[in-house]
Formats: structure tokens, sequence, C-alpha cells
């Protein structure tokens, strides 16, 4: 088993990163510097104003480290991206698929269809252990009808508005999966840029680092993230990296979100309002424990349903990006979603 | 089905400790550049005391990078193998408290 590499987090503002050997050196306003070696490093994610060396992003990027900058509320600004590397005839493989209509429908079909099944398995989970609800049960049945029809679809549209109306219905059962009656963690429906209330704060902020894991992981297997087949190429977006997203985030990211509200990880008080753009952002020492979670989650073990191989939770993007790669140079029929169970 | 390709096996814990004779520049010059090629592959907990948290491929190469540092008649270099479950076989007492480099790293 690849053993699951760590993410190192830069949240303290003025935090100034710089390469010594081999090794991260973290220059904080306070305290002594810290250094940490960059094997056992597979990705770093600085929040707000974090400095840089110029040297230390090309080792990053020679490495193959991936590199992020966010806001201080979790937005994304910037990523290092070093020379692409990787298999050129898996890209241009991946680029005909694309422009192929029947072959990226078919494919747009089969995230979707992830993301539907994962969705329905968070409602029944949440049925098994809490009873259910008149919107837990009516949703869950406008799902699994879904996802059998998603398996004869052929063209993106098509997959795209099954996609977008099951995600409606979807996150109209979502508050019946919070089991806390408090009028702060009330939700109804997303919003994002920027959230409005603390459910979409920690959606937006687990969605963001989800992305940077998966686009990394579509990188390091030779991927190009911006070519994507359910989500259209537009300019600076890593529109793979968004395709593959939609199957793992139920698993990843709503699901955390659920169990930090319902087993009072987080509280009304760890989030702040904006009084001026209505933003709900968390509070500096709530955000280091929900990243502290975030990491925990993604070591936690599940035997991966296709593999039939036994790895931590965080390893998921990095084998559905090599079954990617398989199916699209060839070497497997189609693309097999990551099914939860 | 083997899809992850093979990184040289599970990290282990190693700890090494080290004496190196600092009579002479030579010999100042070894112990510092033996800290430094520590620095890169581990935690220095103590002094001359470092947690190397490495894959099997990777202990082989920081390995052989301290032997050829050394003065084999005057410096001397121990190595104690710790295993992957090394966690509960570790307690520490006092100042300077290590960072779980497996842990969430987050500053």
């Amino acid at each position: 088993m690849k053993p699951l590499q760590n993410i190192l987090y830069i949240t303290k503002p003025g935090a100034y990163l710089s390469k010594e050997r081999e090794t991260i050196r973290i220059r904080l306003e306070e305290g002594p510097d810290m250094k940490i070696p960059i094997h056992g490093i597979s990705g770093i994610v600085c929040f707000g104003t974090v400095g840089m060396s110029p040297w230390l992003m090309g080792f990053c990027a020679e490495r193959n480290v991936a590199v992020t900058f966010l806001t201080d509320t979790g937005r994304f600004l910037a990523k290092v991206h070093g020379p692409l590397h990787g298999n050129v005839l898996l890209r241009r493989a991946q680029y005909r698929a694309a422009d192929i209509a029947d072959k990226s429908g078919t494919l747009a079909a089969a995230f979707v269809a992830g993301k539907l099944y994962n969705c329905r398995q968070a409602l029944l989970r949440c049925i098994r252990d809490h009873g259910e609800t008149p919107a837990l049960r009516e949703t869950e049945k406008l799902l699994s009808d879904r996802i059998r029809k998603l398996t004869s679809i052929e063209d993106c549209d098509t997959a795209r508005g099954m996609e977008g109306d099951a995600a409606r219905s979807y996150f109209s059962a979502f508050p019946d999966l919070i089991r806390k009656d408090d009028p702060a963690f009330a939700f109804s429906g997303r919003n994002r840029r920027p959230p409005k209330d603390a459910v979409n704060a920690l959606l937006s902020l687990f969605y963001t680092l989800l992305v940077h894991d998966v686009r990394s992981a579509l990188e390091t297997v030779g991927l190009d993230s911006a070519v994507g087949f359910l989500h259209k190429d537009r300019p600076g977006r890593p529109s793979l990296a968004l395709d593959m997203m939609e199957e793992l985030r139920p698993v990843f990211c709503d699901r955390l979100t659920v169990s930090l509200i319902n087993r009072e990880q987080v509280r009304a008080s760890d989030f702040l309002t904006n009084p001026d753009s209505g933003a709900v952002t968390l509070e500096d020492e709530a955000r280091k424990r929900v990243l502290a979670a975030w990491q925990k989650m993604k070591q936690e073990t599940l035997t991966h349903p296709f593999t039939d191989e036994k790895i931590a939770k965080g390893l998921i993007p990095f084998i559905q990006a090599r079954l990617l790669a398989r199916h699209l140079r060839g070497d497997l029929d189609g693309y097999p979603p990551f099914l939860w169970r | 089905m083997a899809i992850l390709p093979f990184f040289g096996g599970e990290p282990m814990m190693v700890l090494v400790s080290y004496d190196v004779k600092t009579a002479d520049i030579a010999g100042r010059r070894r112990l510092r550049r033996i800290a430094k090629t520590l620095e890169d592959y581990g935690q220095r907990v103590q002094y001359s005391v470092f947690e190397c948290s490495v894959d099997p491929t990777l202990w082989v190469k920081l390995k052989n990078q301290l032997l050829k540092e050394i003065e084999p008649l005057e410096d001397s270099l121990r190595f104690y193998y710790m295993g992957k479950n090394w966690k509960p076989k570790v307690e520490h007492v006092g100042a300077k408290p290590s960072l779980d480099m497996d842990g969430p790293l987050i500053f």
C-alpha cells in the first residue's frame, strides 16, 4: 500500500516558506523556525498572506508536491505548476476522448452516476442510523431512478441536466442529515462566493481542499486537469478535477460536514459573519480544528470496491485517476466511478 | 488488482544517534554534515538524536549518505529500528516536544 503522504497547511499570517537543502523551512513571525523534510509531504496549502520563495516553488514542482494558495477564507487563488510531466500519449488520448461526443458523454454519465450513487448512499446511511423522513425517502427514490437511467446515456447535456436536478433534490433533503437543532446550522440550499451560512462555509472549504487533492492526483498520473468531460473547458478552470470531484464530494466533504456538526465538533460560535457581505467564515482556531478533522478523515481505511485493495480514504483520488488513465489508454472498457459502500 | 505503483513500502521509524569526535576541524565538519543530512530526512528530537520516518528505499539512501560522512575509527552511529508501530514505544518527558510528522501539519 502506498503510504498516504501528508499535506502541510499554513494558516499563520506572515509565515514565509523557503527551501533549505531537502527541507521546507517555515519562518513564523513568532517562535523558532521549523524544518520539515519534503519527502513525506505531497502538498502544501497556504491560507492568506503566506510567502514562498521561488526556489521552494521550483523544488515542489520538481518533486511533484502540489502547492495551492487560498485566501484566508479558503477561496482559491492560485496553484504553482511546474513543467507538465507524465505521458504525452495519455494526454493526447484524453484530448481525443474529450472531442468525441459519445465518449465524453459516457464518461460524464459515469461521473454523474458515481455522484448520485454516493449521494444516495449518504441518505441511506442516515435513514439506517436515524430513521427516515419523507424528504430523505423521496430523494432516495428519485436518485435511484436517475442512476438506472444514466446507464444508457451517451451525451453530456442529458448527463448535466440529470446532475442538476438530482443535486437540487439532494440538497433539499440535506437539512434532514443534520441532526442538530440549532438555527446556526439551518441549511436552505447551496450558496457560495461567498458562502452565507455555516453549513455552506464548511462545504465550500472542503470542496476547495478536495479540488487541491484531486487535481494533484490527476496530474500525478499525467492527465491534464483542465480538460474535462462533464465540465466544459474554461480558462483557468480545472474541469477534469471538477468532474472527478462530483463522485467524491458526498464521500469526503458532505459526510464530514454533517458529522462535524452532529458530533458538535464545530459550534455556532466558531463562525464569523461579515456584516457587509454576509459571508460566513470559520474563526482561526476552529479552522485549524476543521483542517485536522479533514486530514484525519483521509487516514480512515476502506476497501476500494473496484480494485479490492485496502487503502486510506485519502488515496481514493489517486486510484480513480489511475483508473481513468487506464480507461483513456484503452486498457479498461469503461471508467469505474468510486462507489461508496 | 494492484493499481498503485511501488513506492518503496510502508514508512518505518528509525532513531539515529551519533557521536562524532570533534577535536579537530575535520571532525567538526563531519558533525555538521551528518546533522544536515539527517535534517533532510528526519526530525531533530535532541542534540544528536534524530527520528526519521522513512520507507525502506529512502532508508537505504539515507544510511549510505551517513556512512560516507563518518570516520569509522573515531565516530559512532547507532540506528534503532522502531518499525511501523513505534508510537506506543516512545514516551517524551520535558522540554522540546516533537512534532508528529504523520499527524495533521497545520501552522
